[in-house]
């Protein structure tokens, strides 16, 4: 009797990519002059084929990240045969549709534009990865690629960091590639902690090689590849009073927050250090470059 | 070779081939001199007279410790540098062997505690905790009694009619504390009534005729000689110590625990044990000789699980008996005398009986949590990320975005509907453009290589040639000693502070220029990486040196100001 043969043969190669666009309405109306959204679908309609070109078990889900919701748009593998990557279209405008039908009504921002919901569609994909990853032993490796333009909601640090270290710990590397104006910190420190690459092209009219060149290689090949990586990540603490970046400070023992100078009373924790509760000491923050001499 | 002050043979000895040196003893014939070679050879010193020759001997005991090793463990109290501190053995044992433990740690001692910079008690008061570890990593274990409860059992010998018992020391202490009655006949009847070794043959009569299960010889014996019958009758000594125990259970931890637990008032039926001679109705005057099995088995247990009281050498057994006798005398006394002891126990039954239902409610005893908003964390992180990258100032501008948010998803739409209708764009790019970005691309991962390596996990330290990678990492580890000390310091308050602080700032801007060699030494490829880890240490002790510089111009204007101001 031979042994049962499994429906799919996966090799090293095959890869799981979830692509996060970013649908923010402000942000594309903001940089209309230099790139349009329509531009921006074209490029990315023409990389998702062509990672779905490259192995025929590759498969690519697309959530868009709105300001107030975010949806999958996308997902290669639903259906009978493989779908090529344009019939997302009408799930993006059913999407934006609904993500203005949320929005309030008297919101007529005149003041910066809005940070979209990253936290949320990050969550949404490591969420589709654990139900493949518990689907059998047979899987495909998983990425996340963020296409991100807006600016990075402080609100949403917490959370965002939460998924950053949920991926980490799944092993799952967060790729991004900023089209907006600013750098992200959020998707730096993301890359830099799930092994991802970062990059913030320079030309954005040539947005489809950027995005065949460094980010079509699946997981397995990076380890022979030389890809990009930005000069350094910035980790240096900054103290709580004056958000300044500082070498030495103090520190409450309690909440561990940090200042620039002895306080009587921890701000964010309410702990007076005279009460024996918190202690303040001097502790000393190194940069990377000092820090590697640790060793 | 004699003294000959004439010859023009000099003696030129490094320390570092002495290995110890040797001394007649104060006011003998000669005061001599021995300093043994490890090669085998040795000097010998004459001297005029004694003192001469001490202080002689004391520069040498300084000067071979200086060039040997700090780990060497020599007796001689006079090898270690002169400290202000008494130090116990143990004490100096442990910093010895903390120091050949760790190389790194000698290294420093080495130099700046040999060097002078540095007491002993500066450099050790920080590490206290080392030395704690290594301390209570020895183990403090103690042998306990031995759970042996037939150790007593004889050997008897098959052809004479003689029994052997063998009585060590240890078994020795063993009956003492199990048989207080035994302990209190020894102390009353040695050495007055009969000798050691008379008594015990006696107990070990005893013993046999209990081992015989004979009662009724056992009371015809006990009838006969007054002192067996101490051992052949019931412990009354015990007896009262399991009442009393009893007593001071805690009922609000052992509800149940109650008179009737009280192993030694139990009748002799054994607590339910099975009886091999119920047929035995026997006359209540042999009922004090009985042994129970239970009894024992359950004083025992209580002996070993209580471990060893006392202290005492076990080779005099008055004294091992003597001491027991006072541990228990005091526990006693304690019981006496704690009056106190039954009322808070009434005051803890009281409170443990305590119904909660029917309690008031309580106030939580907690303080409210003010946990700050996160944003005020992140815009200065964000801050940082643009200044590390190195953007420029179009960045840092905010887009400000003019539409309403109608417009805004109006345009949106029409984006997604243009492609829908018209299709993707033909060429999807331009090949200027594709050509372009990738010689960017391409330029920005050769440059990247070549500046930060392979591996952006592998440090700049890895690169660099192994020589110049321990002098740094040496120097660091150093200035990191020195700083500590130089800052804590501060504020000079006396003038010990004064001249440590002086003596730091000295060894100090020895390390600077070292510093400045190394970055010039290295390879032309590394000197950026070089001098982008040696630029903190430098931060650091510039720092440093304007405090210090800062603070003596202070002391010099408020001491020129007093002859003038009065």
């Amino acid at each position: 009797m031979s042994p049962p043969v499994p429906s799919k043969i996966l090799t090293d190669d095959v890869s799981l990519l979830m692509v996060l666009i970013d649908s923010n309405p402000h942000f594309w109306s903001s940089i209309k002059p230099h790139f349009s959204f329509s531009k921006f679908l074209s490029h990315v309609l023409a990389f998702l084929n062509s990672i779905l070109l490259l192995n025929q078990l590759n498969q690519v889900v697309v959530i868009a990240t709105g300001i107030n919701s975010c949806g999958y748009v996308f997902d290669s593998s639903s259906g009978s045969v493989s779908q090529r990557a344009e019939s997302l279209l009408p799930k993006l405008e059913e999407f934006a549709e609904n993500d203005e039908s949320l929005s309030e009504r008297d919101d007529d921002s005149g003041n910066g534009v809005g940070s979209s919901l990253l936290s949320g569609s990050l969550s949404m994909a490591l969420c589709y990865i654990q139900r493949v990853f518990r689907s059998g032993p047979l899987h495909p490796q998983p990425r996340i690629i963020c296409l991100h333009g807006s600016p990075d909601g402080p609100g949403q640090y917490v959370a965002i960091m939460n998924s950053i270290f949920s991926a980490q710990r799944s092993m799952v590397p967060i790729d991004s590639c900023v089209i907006g104006i600013q750098h992200s910190a959020f998707l730096q420190q993301a890359s830099y902690i799930t092994g991802g690459v970062y990059l913030k092209p320079q030309q954005l009219d040539g947005l489809f090689q950027y995005l065949a060149t460094v980010f079509a290689t699946d997981l397995h090949s990076r380890n022979f590849l030389q890809l990009p990586k930005p000069v350094g990540v910035d980790f240096r603490a900054s103290c709580f009073c004056h958000k300044n970046t500082i070498d030495m400070g103090f520190i409450c023992s309690v909440c561990l927050s940090i200042f620039c100078k002895h306080q009587k009373k921890c701000s964010t924790c309410g702990m007076l250090p005279n009460v024996c509760r918190s202690i303040f000491g001097q502790a000393q923050t190194r940069d990377p470059s000092a820090s590697q001499q640790r060793k | 070779m004699a003294n000959d002050p004439s010859s023009p043979v000099k003696l030129n000895v490094e320390f570092r081939t002495i290995k110890g040196h040797k001394f007649t003893k104060d006011g003998t014939k000669q005061a001599l001199l021995n300093l043994t070679q490890d090669q085998g050879g040795n000097y010998i010193f004459e001297f005029e007279n004694f003192p001469d020759r001490n202080v002689c001997k004391d520069f040498v005991a300084s000067a071979i410790a200086l060039s040997g090793e700090a780990g060497r463990t020599v007796p001689e109290k006079s090898a270690v540098p002169i400290q202000d501190e008494q130090l116990s053995a143990a004490e100096m044992e442990r910093r010895i062997k903390l120091l050949q433990e760790d190389s790194d740690l000698q290294k420093l001692h080495k130099q700046f505690v040999i060097g002078g910079i540095l007491s002993e008690a500066e450099f050790w008061a920080t590490r206290k905790k080392l030395l704690e570890q290594n301390y209570s990593r020895r183990p403090k274990q103690r042998v306990a009694l031995k759970n042996d409860m037939w150790s007593t059992k004889p050997l008897a010998d098959g052809q004479s009619n003689r029994v052997t018992f063998n009585l060590t020391p240890e078994i020795i202490l063993q009956i003492f504390a199990e048989k207080p009655a035994v302990r209190q006949a020894y102390l009353n009847f040695v050495p007055n009534k009969m000798t050691e070794k008379e008594f015990w043959t006696k107990y070990s009569r005893a013993e046999y005729l209990h081992s015989t299960k004979n009662v009724i010889a056992a009371a015809a014996e006990a009838a006969e000689d007054e002192e067996l019958a101490v051992f052949l009758k019931q412990d009354d000594m015990l007896v009262n110590e399991a009442r009393k125990k009893i007593r001071q259970v805690d009922p609000t931890l052992d509800m149940e625990a109650d008179e009737g637990d009280d192993y030694m008032h139990l009748p002799i039926q054994d607590h339910g044990l099975p009886r091999n001679d119920n047929k035995d109705v026997l006359d209540s005057q042999y009922e004090p000789y009985r042994r129970s099995f239970s009894q024992h088995l359950n004083q025992h247990a209580a002996v070993v699980l209580q471990g060893r009281v006392i202290d005492v050498e076990l080779g005099d057994t008055r004294s091992v008996a003597e001491a027991l006798a006072r541990t228990k005398h005091a526990e006693l006394a304690k019981d006496a005398s704690d009056v106190y002891l039954d009322k808070e126990r009434l005051e803890r039954i009281s409170r443990m009986t305590e119904i909660e239902d029917l309690q008031a409610p309580r106030d939580p005893a907690v303080a409210p949590l003010s946990i700050k908003d996160p944003r005020d964390y992140f815009d200065s992180q964000q801050a940082n990320a643009f200044s590390t990258l190195g953007d420029t100032v179009s960045g840092a501008k905010q887009l400000k975005c003019s539409v309403s948010t109608r417009e805004a998803y109006c345009s949106l739409k029409e984006c997604i509907s243009e492609i829908k209708f018209q299709g993707l764009t033909e060429p999807t790019i331009n090949s200027e453009v594709a050509f372009k970005v990738l010689n960017g691309l391409a330029q920005n991962i050769s440059s990247n290589k070549y500046h930060l390596g392979r591996n952006p996990n592998e440090s700049i330290l890895d690169s660099l040639p192994k020589i110049t990678r321990e002098e740094l990492l040496l120097h660091w580890s150093s200035i990191q000693e020195l700083l500590k000390h130089f800052w804590s310091s501060y504020p000079i308050t006396t003038k010990y502070l004064l001249t440590k602080a002086t003596k730091l700032k000295d060894a100090m801007s020895q390390i600077y220029p070292k510093l400045q060699e190394i970055k010039e030494s290295v390879q032309s490829d590394l000197r950026h990486q070089v001098s982008l880890l040696v630029q903190p240490m430098l931060q650091a002790l510039d720092a440093a040196f304007a405090h210090y510089d800062a603070d003596v111009q202070n002391r010099s204007a408020r001491s020129g100001e007093r002859p003038n101001g009065f």
